[in-house]
């Protein structure tokens, strides 16, 4: 059976040069880049040159960037970090309630440890009002955090405006960008963020990778205590050869980004012309003009989530829910209950994200199978 | 009529619910093996998540994962645990409400295993759903039977009574003509992750809990008096829901002589009735009146016929005279009277081997009266 993979909002493939880079760091490099003989240093420079690699990837010093494991530690360490740094000037924090669990759990933790934090609603595109965000900012307010660009259904928020809000408060800005990175041009100066959280794995690199952008005088907290690494705020031996790999997938990225985002919004106008056409019901989810291009989150009506997921995936075809499940326990969307409150329409949603190897002729394949797959249980 | 189809095994898709447990592993693993075209899933019923977030279920579906990934076949799993609270729960505490001994398991069959999960697995593309129950299908004159495992001890087609011509028509029962040892042994030697795991054991959704601890979490409990049929007090109970006919332990009456048993229940009075001896008259009958009968054939059964009857899960069958009755319930007439026969409980028929299908007590009949006690 031939399969096609349209799920790469949750992880992606490793290019075939990002391998090819990384396993001389398995093998003769394998030295601690903290030692002080040749074999540290070997991996001393490779971990500089992968850190000039991910700051010029966002407009950045390279003395700004943090390694961490990926996009869940970046968030955390981001949080957390700040939060505890800075609960002396306030501790208020802002969200939304559309961020992905990494952020919204570690609020959640903080409520518990006495912090206060708001969750901004959403409207029906999945975007945050600018006016409830002004409203909402007080003098002890240390922290704003809102996502980039949504995991689920693809939502832009307009984090220039916000940036810009919030230049004159005392409260940083963080933005989990694990989903906009490498499809969108991202610029730390533009958008005036002070944090912002990257995935090595989304972007073609491997599992275990990504980093926290810090900006200039962000006073945080750090995660681990031990060694030196990360100017002491991420303490433990770097992970090498994933950073190289990472560090190549990004290169990758920076040359072909473009390119493939506009691939991607071909994609999703082929597939949804496709629904069109084979006369499905079916209702698009998040935002059609401030939306990122290789995430499209459909609605069918009538049809359980998980029964089309599964019946996709016996034809071959991996989609997801956009949301975790465990044991059966298909929660509705926390991201499309903020949007559209507990309807139908949580419980029939199926997000395709396109990546890599993606072909039109695999595209069509997909939305033609979907819509076989749909009618079949519409009826 | 029947379903049974005559495609190849490579073409015929058949849905497997996976417990977790070893006996639906090796169903699993015997329908791989046959050839079929197999997916296995995870029905969750119940969230049974405790204050740290840990659930039985989650444990559960990483064995249905370990041993799906074992045998090679893919896993889901399903979430039925509105179905099943709508329809096996609220039932369930109804019964207890009304004073009786509910059998959860036959309707969980019925509503959930055998409907919400066959209609799942249908809209999947199956051609049959398979459990791992100790049953057999065999198809005879024109139709579908159900027939008992051949494990006499582990027989279940007590719990499946409830089931329809057209759901046992899409149903298979691989594990049937084996035993509980040959299923161990099977296990073991496929290397199966969940070969040395324990049996489950009681209502799925109470689990090892404390029985008494979880019932009172939806009822209220009332204790009250202990009686003699004659009215001498005999001690407190802590609630009537918490005890079943025949019961002998729990009652706490000392003293001299033969054992005590509970031999019936006041609801309005709130009285728990209890007699000496085991095998004390109060706790036999001749007949019963059995409510929502259901036949696995879709022949119509004759209106008297002879054949023999469990009044409870793993007892010996008795010889029995059914009558269906012009209101739709069924009398059932003992070839010699019967001990504890408890309202609630499934009464289900069988003619050999075949399970001809059951019905649900009702009332309890002694000298051509129904039972007041009861």
């Amino acid at each position: 059976m031939d399969r096609i993979y349209v799920d790469h909002a949750a992880t992606s493939p490793i290019h075939p040069d990002v391998v090819q880079e990384m396993l001389p760091y398995f093998t003769e490099h394998f030295g601690n880049p903290s030692s002080i003989h040749q074999f540290g240093r070997k991996t001393r420079q490779l971990l500089d040159e992968a850190r000039v690699t991910a700051a010029k990837s966002i407009g950045a010093q390279p003395s700004h960037i943090m390694f961490t494991s990926g996009g869940t530690e970046a968030d955390n360490a981001a949080i957390f970090g700040t939060a505890y740094a800075n609960s002396g000037q306030g501790k208020h924090i802002i969200s939304t309630q559309i961020e992905h669990h990494a952020v919204l759990h570690a609020c959640e933790e903080l409520q518990r440890q006495g912090f206060e934090v708001t969750f901004l609603p959403v409207d029906e595109a999945g975007r945050i009002s600018i006016q409830a965000l002004k409203e909402t900012l007080r003098e002890d307010t240390i922290l704003v955090s809102i996502m980039y660009g949504n995991n689920e259904v693809g939502t832009i928020q307009d984090i220039q405006t916000i940036g810009e809000i919030l230049k004159e408060h005392q409260a940083y800005f963080h933005t989990d960008a694990v989903q906009a990175y490498g499809v969108l041009p991202l610029n730390v100066q533009e958008l005036q963020v002070d944090l912002l959280s990257v995935s090595g794995h989304k972007i073609n690199g491997p599992k275990g990778t990504g980093f926290l952008y810090i900006g200039d005088g962000v006073s945080i907290a750090p995660s681990f205590f031990g060694g030196e690494q990360e100017r002491k705020r991420r303490a433990g031996t770097e992970n090498v050869a994933g950073i190289a790999g990472f560090a190549k997938a990004i290169a990758i990225m920076a040359e072909e980004g473009h390119q493939r985002a506009e691939k991607y919004e071909g994609f999703k106008k082929t597939m949804l012309s496709i629904f069109k056409e084979e006369g499905i019901e079916y209702l698009l989810n998040g935002s059609a003009e401030h939306s990122l291009p290789h995430i499209l989150n459909v609605s069918f009506p009538g049809v359980k989530t998980e029964v089309l997921l599964v019946n996709l995936d016996l034809a071959g075809i991996a989609a997801s829910s956009g949301s975790a499940c465990t044991a059966g326990s298909i929660e509705p969307s926390h991201v499309l209950t903020a949007m559209f409150g507990k309807t139908d329409r949580t419980k029939n949603a199926v997000r395709f994200s396109f990546g890599l190897y993606n072909t039109q002729e695999q595209i069509e394949k997909t939305a033609r199978e979907t819509a076989k797959i749909v009618k079949r249980l519409q009826k | 009529m029947s379903t049974r189809q005559s495609k190849s095994p490579e073409e015929t898709r058949v849905v497997i619910g996976m417990s977790g447990g070893v006996d639906s592993s090796v169903a699993a693993l015997l329908l791989k093996q046959q050839g079929y075209d197999v997916i296995g899933i995870f029905m969750k019923n119940w969230d049974d998540t405790d204050e740290f977030g840990v659930c039985t279920a989650t444990e559960d579906y990483n064995d249905v994962i370990a041993v799906a990934n074992q045998i090679g076949i893919p896993y889901y799993a399903v979430n039925f645990e509105k179905e099943y609270w709508d329809k096996v729960f609220t039932y369930f505490l109804e019964e207890y409400k009304a004073g009786r001994t509910p059998n959860p398991d036959v309707i969980c069959n019925k509503e959930i295993k055998f409907k919400a999960f066959l209609d799942h697995a249908m809209s999947l593309g199956a051609d049959y759903v398979a459990t791992g129950h100790y049953a057999r299908v065999v198809e005879e004159d024109g139709e579908v039977k159900m027939l008992r495992g051949v494990d006499e001890n582990k027989d279940q087609t007590y719990f499946l009574n409830q089931l329809s011509q057209e759901q046992i028509a899409k149903t298979m029962f691989p594990i049937g003509e084996l035993n509980k040892p040959e299923i161990r042994k099977i296990a073991a030697e496929a290397g199966l992750a969940t070969a040395k795991k324990k049996d489950s054991t009681g209502i799925c959704f109470i689990g090892e809990r404390d029985f008494k601890e979880f019932l009172s979490n939806y009822l209220p409990a009332k204790p009250g008096e202990m009686r003699t049929l004659d009215g001498e007090v005999k001690g407190k109970h802590d609630g009537l829901m918490y005890y079943t006919i025949g019961q002998r332990h729990g009652l706490g009456i000392g003293g001299s002589g033969d054992p005590w048993f509970v031999v019936g229940k006041d609801l309005k009075q709130n009285v728990l009735f209890v007699e000496q001896g085991f095998d004390h008259e109060a706790l036999y009958s001749e007949s019963l009146v059995a409510v929502k009968p259901s036949w696995v054939s879709s022949k119509p059964m004759e209106k008297t016929f002879h054949c023999t009857a469990k009044f409870r899960y793993r007892q010996p069958d008795k010889g029995v005279t059914v009558t269906q009755l012009d209101n739709g319930t069924l009398e059932v007439v003992f070839d010699e009277p019967q001990r504890a026969i408890t309202p609630g409980q499934a009464v289900v028929f069988y003619d050999g081997d075949v399970c001809l299908g059951g019905a649900t007590i009702d009332e309890v009949i002694k000298n051509g009266e129904p039972i007041s006690y009861l």
